[in-house]
C-alpha cells in the first residue's frame, strides 16, 4: 500500500510534466520556433555549472516560499501576504544586520530572528483581524502586501534608514562581511552557492518534525482534514489560526534571506517583492510535503535561470512563465483525479480483504 | 386512472457510496390514489431512495417506472415533469418572501416578460381550494409556524402540477394535532387522485394513514402489507425493521457508585435566532451509572452534548467530580477523562483522509499511548490502534488504510473502541451502535457493561428505544430542550417511551 502511495504521488507530477511540456511544444510551433533546438538549448544551458549554482540559489529562495504558504495551507489558511512579509522580514533584517560588529554565527542569528519575528508580526495582523473580526486572510494578506510596499518606499526614501548605495539607488547601509553568508562556490569556480542554502534545509526537516511528530503538528493537519473533527477533539480554532499564521509568517521572514546574506548585503529600492506568489504555486506542486516541494523549487528555478536562452533563440522568455502555470495546473488537476481513483481502490481492497477474511473464517 | 394501476414502480433498484451500500436490489409498486408508506430504521437507505426517485441522485442500477413507463431522471427537473413532487423534512422556503412568492418561486407564470401575480394567485387559490389548503397567500413565510409551512411546501408541489407526492419523515416537525390535520389533508389529496409517498419511522403514525407499508431494511426491501388486515401491528413492523430476533440489552444489576461523576444544573442553549434548544436542563450521573436521554431527534440532544464538552457556548453549570468545569476548553474537559462519541461521526469524530491510526490519536492526542509529552508516539498510537481493531473487532485489512474507507459501522466500532480506551471515568454517548450490525452491538453494549461495573458514568443518548431502555439505570425524556418526564428503564415499554417523547403523554 504504501508503495502505491508512493507511485501515486509520482504519476501526478509526471503527467503534469509530460502534459505541459507538450502543449509548449505546440505553443513554441505555432509561433514558428523549432521545439528540439530550443529545448535542447535550454537544458544545455541549464546544466552548465553557472546556471546550476544560479538554479540552486534561486530554489533555496522558493523553497523557503514554498514552505511558508505549505505551513497555512495544512490547515486551509492562505497566506497570500508572504510577499509583504518577507520584504518587510528582509529590510529589518538588513537594518540590523548593518549595524552589528558581533562574530559571523551570532551576528547571523540575530539576523535571522529579525527576519522571522518581523515576517511573523505582519502576518500576525492578518491573523489578529480573522479572529477578532472574521476578516478573510486571502484578503487582509494580500492587502497588507501592498502597504508593506509602501512602507518600505517610504522608510528607504524619505527617512535615514536610505542611503545613496550606488548611483540613484537608495538601500540600506551595507551589511558588514562578519554579517554575510556568502556560500561556497563549489560547482561553479566563479559564482558561489549561497550559504542559506543549508539554514533552509534545516528549515524543511524541522517542519517536517513540527508537522508529523508534534502534537502540534497533529492538531494542524488535523484541522486541515476536518476543522469541526479537529474543534471536538479539543482544538482551539482561533489558538490555531494566530499560531499557524504566526509560524508562516515567520518562515516567510526568511525568504529575503539567501539573496540579502549571499548577494546584495542591502535592502535596496530594486530588492525582489514577487518570490511569495510563486511559492503558492511550488506549494501546490509539492503538495507541501518538503521533498516535493524541494525537487519542485529546483524544477521552477531551472525553467527561470534557462529560460535566458529562449531570448538567445528568438522566442520571448516568457513561454517560460506559460510552461510554469501550465505544470500548476495540470499536477493539480491530475493529484485530484489520482487522489480520488486512489480512495476508491482502497476501498474496493479493503472490501476484497474483507471477503476474503470472510472466506478463510 | 384505475384503482389498480401502478404510479411508481422500482425495480432492482442499487446504490453504493464509497464505503456503504445504501440501497441494494430496492423493489417497490405504489398504486395509484393510495397513501404508500415506506418504514425503515434510521440509516436503512429511505432518504437514498427518495433522493433517487426524485431525481437528486442517479441509481447505479435498476429501473424507475412512473405509470408504466421507464424513465431516467438526471435531475429533480426530470422527475417535476414525470410529476412527482417532494416536500423535503426540512423546508425549502425564503423567509422574506410572501407564501405565494415562494410557491411560485422557479416557475413563475409570465405575461409579456413580466411576472404575473393575477394569474399566479388564481392558480394557487384554485389548488387550495381544491385541496381543502387554506392559506393567506400574502403573508410573509417568516410569519407563519411550521405546520402552515409544510401546506406551502405541499402547495408548491402541486402548484408545479406533481401527482405523485413524496413526504420525507413530514411529521418529524409536527406536533400532535398539526399530524391530524396533515393526514386530513392527505386523505383530501388521495379522493382527488394523487398518489403519496410517505417516509417515516413512527409506526402508529404509519398504520393509521398508510394503505399499504413497504419496509426498507439495510438498504433493500424486505416486505409490503396491507395495514388493514387484522394480524399489522407495529410490533410486527417494527421486527420487520430490524429483523426477526430484536435484539435487546439485557441491563444486569445494579452498580451504582456514590461518587457523583457529572453534575449538570440549569444547562441552556440558545440558538442564532435567540431560540432556546437547550432550556434549564439538570441532571446528576454517578459512577457505575448510566443516564438515558429520551427525545425525537433535533429536541435539543445535539446540543447538549456539544455544551457538556465546551464545543458550544452554553450557560448554566457543568461539574466533573467536585471542580467547576463550565468554562473550561474541550481539551481540559476531555484530558480530565471524558470520553465523546459524538451523534455526528464522520464530521465530528473522524478524520476520513487519516489511515485508522491517527484517528485513534483524535481526541487523545496529549495522552498516552498517543503522545509523549510534546511529541507524537506514532509507534504507540499504531500498536493501540491493532488493539482496538482485535477488540471492537473493526473489520479492517490494515490500520493503515484511510478511515474513508470503512464501513459505516467499522468506522463506528473504531470510535467507540477509541473513546472507550485509557479508562474513562464518563462517556458522553450518542447512538454508541447506530449502523453496527447485530454482533457487534452486543459487544459494544458488553464494553459498556464492563466500563459500567468498573465505575463509568455514561450520559446515553440513543434513537433505538429498546437500546436506552435496556442499558440506561434511569432515562429522562427530553421535548423542545426540556426533561418532560421520568422513566424507569424497568418497567416503561418502548411504546409508552414513544409517546411520551412525542409529548402525547406521561411515561410510567
Amino acid at each position: 500500500m504504501n508503495l502505491r502511495r508512493l507511485a501515486t504521488s509520482l504519476i501526478a507530477p509526471a503527467i503534469g510534466l509530460g502534459v505541459s511540456l507538450a502543449a509548449t511544444a505546440v505553443i513554441l510551433i505555432s509561433i514558428g520556433a523549432n521545439v528540439t533546438v530550443i529545448f535542447s538549448s535550454m537544458w544545455n544551458y541549464g546544466t552548465s555549472p553557472r546556471a546550476m549554482t544560479l538554479m540552486l540559489n534561486l530554489a533555496t529562495v522558493y523553497f523557503l516560499s514554498a514552505l511558508a504558504v505549505s505551513i497555512g495551507f495544512k490547515m486551509n489558511l492562505f497566506n497570500i501576504g508572504v510577499n509583504g512579509q518577507y520584504i518587510l522580514g528582509s529590510l529589518a533584517a538588513a537594518v540590523v544586520a548593518s549595524n552589528l560588529q558581533l562574530p559571523k554565527a551570532i551576528s547571523i542569528t540575530v539576523t535571522i530572528l529579525t527576519a522571522m519575528f518581523v515576517g511573523a508580526a505582519w502576518a500576525g495582523i492578518a491573523a489578529w483581524l480573522k479572529v477578532a473580526r472574521g476578516v478573510s486572510e486571502v484578503i487582509s494578506t494580500i492587502m497588507l502586501n501592498f502597504i508593506a510596499v509602501g512602507i518600505i518606499s517610504y522608510l528607504i526614501v524619505r527617512t535615514s534608514i536610505g542611503t545613496e548605495t550606488s548611483v540613484n539607488i537608495r538601500g540600506t547601509k551595507f551589511i558588514p562581511e562578519s554579517g554575510m553568508l556568502r556560500g561556497n562556490a563549489f560547482i561553479d569556480p566563479d559564482t558561489k552557492v549561497y550559504g542559506f542554502l543549508i539554514i533552509s534545509i534545516f528549515v524543511g526537516v524541522g517542519y517536517w518534525f513540527l508537522l508529523n511528530r508534534t502534537r502540534f503538528g497533529f492538531d494542524l493537519r488535523a484541522t486541515g482534514k476536518s476543522a469541526s473533527a479537529a474543534r471536538t477533539s479539543g482544538v482551539q480554532s482561533t489558538r490555531m489560526i494566530v499560531t499557524t499564521m504566526l509560524l508562516s509568517g515567520a518562515v516567510a521572514g526568511l525568504v529575503g534571506l539567501p539573496y540579502l546574506l549571499g548577494q546584495t548585503g542591502s535592502y535596496n529600492l530594486q530588492f525582489p517583492t514577487e518570490w511569495g506568489f510563486i511559492g503558492i504555486a511550488i506549494a501546490l506542486l509539492g503538495r507541501n510535503n518538503p521533498v516535493g516541494i524541494a525537487i519542485g523549487a529546483i524544477f521552477v528555478a531551472f525553467l527561470d535561470v534557462s529560460s535566458g536562452q529562449l531570448v538567445l533563440e528568438g522566442v520571448p522568455r516568457e513561454i517560460s512563465t506559460i510552461m510554469q502555470g501550465l505544470i500548476v495546473i495540470v499536477v493539480v488537476i491530475s493529484y485530484e483525479v489520482v487522489r480520488r481513483n486512489q480512495v476508491k481502490s482502497e476501498q474496493r481492497s479493503v472490501a476484497r480483504a474483507l471477503a476474503k477474511q470472510e472466506v478463510s473464517a | 386512472m384505475s384503482e389498480n394501476s401502478v404510479a411508481v414502480e422500482l425495480q432492482g433498484i442499487w446504490k453504493r457510496f464509497p464505503g456503504v451500500i445504501a440501497n441494494s436490489d430496492i423493489n417497490l409498486k405504489v398504486a395509484s390514489g393510495t397513501v404508500h408508506a415506506i418504514v425503515g430504521e434510521n440509516g436503512a437507505g429511505k432518504s437514498t431512495l427518495m433522493k433517487i426517485l426524485y431525481g437528486m441522485q442517479k441509481a447505479d442500477e435498476g429501473i424507475i417506472s412512473i405509470n408504466g413507463k421507464a424513465l431516467v431522471f438526471n435531475s429533480p427537473s426530470d422527475a417535476i415533469a414525470a410529476g412527482i413532487g417532494m416536500v423535503h423534512q426540512h423546508f425549502m422556503l425564503a423567509d422574506n418572501f410572501t407564501v405565494l412568492e415562494n410557491i411560485i418561486l422557479g416557475s413563475e407564470p409570465k405575461s409579456g416578460g413580466k411576472l404575473d401575480f393575477a394569474k399566479a394567485r388564481k392558480l394557487i387559490s384554485d389548488i387550495a381550494a381544491e385541496n381543502g389548503l387554506a392559506v393567506n397567500s400574502d403573508v410573509l413565510v417568516s410569519e407563519l409556524g411550521v405546520g402552515d409551512r409544510q401546506r406551502i411546501e405541499i402547495l408548491k408541489v402541486l402548484y408545479r402540477g406533481a401527482h405523485i407526492l413524496i413526504l420525507d419523515e413530514p411529521t418529524a416537525v409536527l406536533v400532535p394535532h398539526e399530524v391530524e390535520e396533515l393526514f386530513n389533508t392527505l386523505r383530501d389529496l388521495k379522493k382527488q387522485g394523487f398518489t403519496v409517498i410517505f417516509i417515516s419511522h413512527k409506526l402508529d403514525e404509519v398504520l393509521s394513514i398508510a394503505d399499504e407499508i413497504t419496509v426498507i431494511r439495510q438498504g433493500t426491501t424486505v416486505g409490503s402489507v396491507n395495514p388493514h388486515t387484522e394480524n399489522v401491528s407495529a410490533r410486527v413492523l417494527a421486527e420487520m425493521m430490524v429483523g426477526s430476533e430484536l435484539p435487546t440489552p439485557q441491563s444486569v444489576g445494579n452498580t451504582i457508585q456514590d461518587q457523583v461523576v457529572l453534575t449538570v444544573e440549569n444547562l441552556g442553549v440558545i440558538a442564532a435566532g435567540g431560540k432556546a434548544i437547550v432550556d434549564g436542563v439538570s441532571f446528576k450521573i454517578r459512577a457505575g451509572e448510566i443516564l438515558g436521554i429520551a427525545g425525537v431527534e433535533g429536541n435539543g440532544q445535539a446540543e447538549i452534548l456539544n455544551a457538556l464538552m465546551g464545543i458550544e457556548s452554553a450557560t448554566g453549570k457543568v461539574m466533573f467530580q467536585d471542580e467547576d468545569i463550565s468554562k473550561k476548553s474541550t481539551r481540559y474537559r476531555r484530558d480530565l477523562g471524558i470520553g465523546f462519541i459524538p451523534e455526528d461521526r464522520q464530521r465530528q469524530a473522524l478524520l476520513l483522509g487519516a489511515p485508522l491510526w491517527e484517528n485513534r490519536m483524535l481526541g487523545h492526542q496529549t495522552k498516552a499511548p498517543n503522545a509523549k509529552g510534546f511529541w507524537l508516539n506514532p509507534r504507540g498510537a499504531k500498536a493501540d490502534t491493532k488493539r482496538i481493531v482485535a477488540e471492537y473487532d473493526v473489520r479492517t485489512p490494515s490500520i493503515d488504510v484511510n478511515a474513508s474507507a470503512l464501513s459505516g459501522g467499522n468506522q463506528q466500532k473504531l470510535i467507540v473502541g477509541r473513546e472507550m480506551s485509557g479508562d474513562p471515568k464518563l462517556l458522553i454517548a450518542a447512538h454508541p451502535t447506530r449502523g453496527v450490525d447485530v454482533g457487534a452491538q452486543a459487544a459494544i453494549w458488553d464494553h459498556i457493561r464492563n466500563a459500567r461495573q468498573a465505575g463509568l458514568a455514561v450520559l446515553l443518548i440513543s434513537a433505538d428505544l429498546d437500546e436506552l431502555i435496556g442499558l440506561s439505570d434511569s432515562i429522562k425524556v427530553l421535548l423542545r430542550g426540556k426533561f418532560v418526564a421520568d422513566a424507569d428503564p424497568a418497567t416503561v415499554t418502548p411504546q409508552e417511551l414513544g409517546t411520551a417523547m412525542t409529548g402525547a403523554g406521561r411515561a410510567a
